[in-house]
């Protein structure tokens, strides 16, 4: 930074005043809450040209006044409740296994060249696969609906934590293993007290962009079979024509999925030991 | 803590990175006495870290092999440590934790390890930072980190690959010093590379200069000196002219090495592709 955040008064003081307006903590909190309000706006204002035109007014209850309405009455009599919980243990189950699938399988790509040559591209051809395509042989594998879904968030989220986890050991510095196995580390010792704190942030890194990615998955996934779940939820209200619950479950989607994410950051802060 | 260094035979190793790859360490012969502190001399490319990983255990030689105390060894072992240029200590740890981390490895845990890494702290004169983040230190405090995990494990030899030779002038003559006076002290057997003959003649008891391409033992010459010695005195600055012309010996092209050394400096183990195979060995 060059320019000063605090101007200086003749005698060395700062002067107060034109400190706070000039302050960086202030700045940094108008930014965002000028960003929320443009897409309030926004929202409100396509709501106004939905209800003043005929063809479309039957839509009008997207917007946002019905919508926060409709949102303090799900929390009130406990629906959005039943509709995230369902959904939070889908996506946690499949996050799951996404972690203990790929992190080993990581470990496995970035330690042992053959295996890393000879997964190469099968693994890069399954990750191009939409998960969602695997839905019909889900269904057919699977005996119910919850594990189906379990399984096309998992196909999701195993990538990012896999190629994350692969990436993050390439990084490593060649010269901690040397001299962690010069002072007596074997297999365990190696991995526990090593390899993951030394990659941890990368493997978070993954599990955060899987998570995304897991979040994305879980709503069409919940259109087919199941009767619970925001995804349920969303396809109930539409059927009914409640279009200001199904708003109100939109922003429900955001607001968790955004709370998740920062979840995930916060973790990342956490167990990051890199100076930034 | 250790009372004894061990001794070490390099038993005629032939090294090469890959089978129809270039000879970097030509049938190298070396025996090195407990306690003893050898510096290994050479210009870049002459195998010398090749050298002292085989040493360490942690490059198997392709002919040839290392006796420690008698033992041939098959890997590396926190009896014989190596530290390197970079000091690689684990930022995820605190300088406590980095000190422990041989004592954790063998099964003792921190609290009851925490003494002995109070006591190697001090003496590498870091005695108030055993809870400071390593980032927060300096290069040449790093390095004293990375000496004190190495002496952690009680080792009994201690393997130096330029350990030195990214710290500011300062720094390097102080951490020269207290190596020698710490190795001499546990009787550690100290093996030392490096570019600088300056450092061979204030830390080592002996010199071994190396030819490239490839590696051979050059010149085997003691350095007789008194501790401590200083970079002025007369008698370290003679012993470095007599290094160093030995070491330009090596440079020179197609000259003999008998030839290149005065026949009163050649000790009878000077050429290890000279003597017989047998010589030396128990
Ligand atoms: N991992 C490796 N694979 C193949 N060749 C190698 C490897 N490491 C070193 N070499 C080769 O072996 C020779 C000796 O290398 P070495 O690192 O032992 O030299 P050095 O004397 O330590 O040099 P410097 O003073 O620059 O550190 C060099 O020609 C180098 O190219
Ligand atoms: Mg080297």
């Amino acid at each position: 930074m060059t320019a000063p955040a605090v101007m200086m008064g003749p005698d060395g003081r700062s002067l107060t005043v034109i400190g706070l307006l000039r302050s960086p903590t202030l700045l940094r909190a108008a930014y965002p809450i000028l960003g929320v309000s443009g897409l309030l706006g926004l929202w409100w204002l396509g709501g106004e040209v939905i209800a003043g035109n005929p063809d479309t007014a039957a839509f009008s209850d997207f917007a946002p006044g019905p919508a926060f309405a409709a949102l303090g009455e799900m929390l009130l009599d406990g629906s959005i409740l039943e509709a995230v919980v369902p959904s939070l243990l889908r996506v946690g189950l499949g996050l799951l296994w996404a972690i203990v699938i790929g992190l080993p399988l990581g470990i496995l790509i970035g330690r042992v060249p053959a295996f890393r040559d000879a997964t190469h591209i099968p693994f890069q051809f399954l990750r191009m696969v939409s998960p969602l395509s695997w839905m019909p042989i889900a269904v057919m594998t699977f005996n119910t609906w919850d594990a189906a879904i379990v399984f096309l968030i998992t196909a999701a989220a195993i990538w990012p934590v896999t190629f994350a986890t692969a990436n993050g050991l390439r990084k490593v510095d060649p010269a901690w293993f040397k001299v962690a196995r010069n002072l007596g580390a074997r297999g365990w010792h190696m991995l526990m007290h090593i390899i993951m704190p030394a990659i941890a942030q990368d493997v978070l890194t993954g599990v955060r962009l899987a998570l995304g990615v897991a979040w994305i998955v879980l709503v069409p996934a919940e259109y087919l079979g199941v009767t619970s779940g925001l995804g349920y939820a969303i396809n109930d209200a539409r059927d009914i024509l409640e279009y200001d619950r199904l708003a109100a479950l939109v922003v429900t989607i955001g607001v968790l999925g955004f709370a998740l994410d920062s979840i995930c950051l916060t973790l990342i802060r956490r167990y990051s030991w890199v100076r930034g | 803590m250790t009372d004894h260094g061990a001794h070490i035979l390099i038993d005629t190793v032939t090294h090469r990175y890959r089978a129809k790859s270039a000879v970097v360490l030509d049938a190298i012969r070396v025996e090195i006495q407990p306690g003893q502190a050898l510096a290994i001399i050479g210009r870049s490319g002459c195998g010398k870290s090749t050298l002292l990983h085989i040493i360490a255990g942690l490059i198997r030689p392709a002919m040839g092999g290392i006796y420690v105390d008698g033992t041939r060894i098959n890997g590396p072992s926190p009896k014989w440590i190596m530290m390197f240029q970079q000091p690689s200590l684990y930022p995820w740890m605190t300088v406590g934790q980095n000190v422990a981390l041989g004592m954790k490895f063998a099964g003792t845990g921190y609290s009851k390890a925490k003494p002995r890494v109070e006591e190697l702290l001090d003496l590498v004169h870091l005695g108030d930072y055993i809870n400071t983040n390593v980032q927060d230190l300096s290069g040449g405090q790093q390095q004293r980190v990375a000496l004190a995990r190495s002496l952690c494990t009680s080792p009994e030899v201690l393997l130096l690959d330029e350990p030195f030779s990214a710290l500011d002038a300062f720094t390097r003559a102080a951490l020269r010093r207290d190596v020698r006076a710490i190795a001499k002290d546990l009787g550690i057997t100290l093996v030392l590379v490096t570019h600088d003959i300056d450092e061979a003649v204030i830390m080592a008891d002996r010199a071994l200069v190396m030819d490239a391409n490839p590696g051979r033992v050059r010149a085997d010459t003691m350095i007789d000196l008194p501790d401590p010695r200083h970079p002025a005195d007369p008698a370290v600055k003679a012993e470095r002219e007599r290094l160093m012309g030995l070491f330009e010996g090596t440079a020179g092209l197609a000259m003999d090495p008998i030839q290149t050394l005065p026949d009163d400096e050649i000790p009878d183990h000077a050429m290890p592709d000279t003597l017989p195979r047998a010589a030396g060995l128990t």
